[in-house]
């Protein structure tokens, strides 16, 4: 059975930080490991930050929305924001040679490296980022019959 | 909890002990200015011990390449030490860990500066 609570949240830090907390409570009860923990907290960080900053830039008349789903095997996190849009196929590839020094730009990438599912979607205005977790099978605990 | 900075000398290295998060914001802002004042006090030779630092996201990262890079058009050189597995790990998968001299023991990080 599913499980889903959603927020309206302001474009702030603030909000960023309560969208990190919300996802590790949420993957401490679903019983995550602690390295997938991390992973999920980091890349929800990333999402948020990406709706705060890149897309609704801090503007006070521009909300985030949040929507956590927590099935039996999954963690879904959906972030959307109000800002311009943010075309995937346009972010440089920060692994680039040219592109290492960058002070920025690896957002999206550490986001796909650390998820298991990641879709991207323009809403017009705005851009929704959805964020899928899978819990792992431990290899121990293959199923008997 | 936000990013601590305490500094000491050792054989002519300026020793960062950093504990806390390197995250947007006030983390990543404290680092900034740690090594802006730093370098203003004409100390060039920087060496990060990020022992104590339990996570560090994508503008942290940005704020570790823009010290090195700071430090390096000064004509100095910052190295990494202490690194935990997450942060090892965030370097090895953006191959920042080529980009940086990365130690974990600190007097060989100590020797390894250019006298």
């Amino acid at each position: 059975m599913a499980t889903r609570v959603a927020y309206t949240l302001d474009s702030t830090l603030d909000s960023v930080n309560m969208v990190e907390q919300t996802a590790e409570q949420l993957a401490i009860k679903a019983g995550f490991s602690e390295e997938d923990l991390h992973k999920i907290t980091m890349s929800v960080r990333e999402a948020a930050v990406n709706a705060v900053l890149h897309g609704n830039a801090y503007d006070p008349g521009k909300k985030i929305t949040v929507a956590y789903e927590t099935t039996p095997d999954a963690l879904a996190i959906t972030i959307s924001d109000e800002g311009k849009g943010l075309d995937p196929q346009t972010v440089p590839d920060p692994l680039a040679e040219e592109n290492l020094l960058k002070t920025s730009g690896r957002g999206i990438f550490l986001i796909r490296s650390f998820m298991d599912e990641v879709k991207i979607r323009e809403l017009h205005p705005g851009t929704e980022i959805k964020l899928v977790k899978h819990m792992s099978v431990p290899e121990t605990g293959a199923k008997e019959q | 909890m936000s990013l601590k900075s305490s500094a000491r000398q050792v054989d002519g290295i300026t020793v960062l002990d950093l504990s806390g998060r390197i995250t947007l914001g006030e983390g990543s802002v404290v680092l900034r200015d740690t090594i802006r004042e730093v370098l203003g006090k004409g100390e060039k030779k920087i060496l990060l011990n990020l022992g104590d630092v339990t996570y560090i996201d994508s503008s942290g990262i940005g704020e570790l390449v823009s010290a090195f890079t700071a430090v390096r058009k000064e004509g100095g050189e910052l190295k990494l030490l202490n690194l935990t597995k997450k942060v090892h790990d965030l370097l090895q998968i953006t191959k920042l860990y080529t980009v940086f001299d990365v130690k974990d023991d600190e007097a060989t990080a100590i020797s390894s500066f250019t006298k």
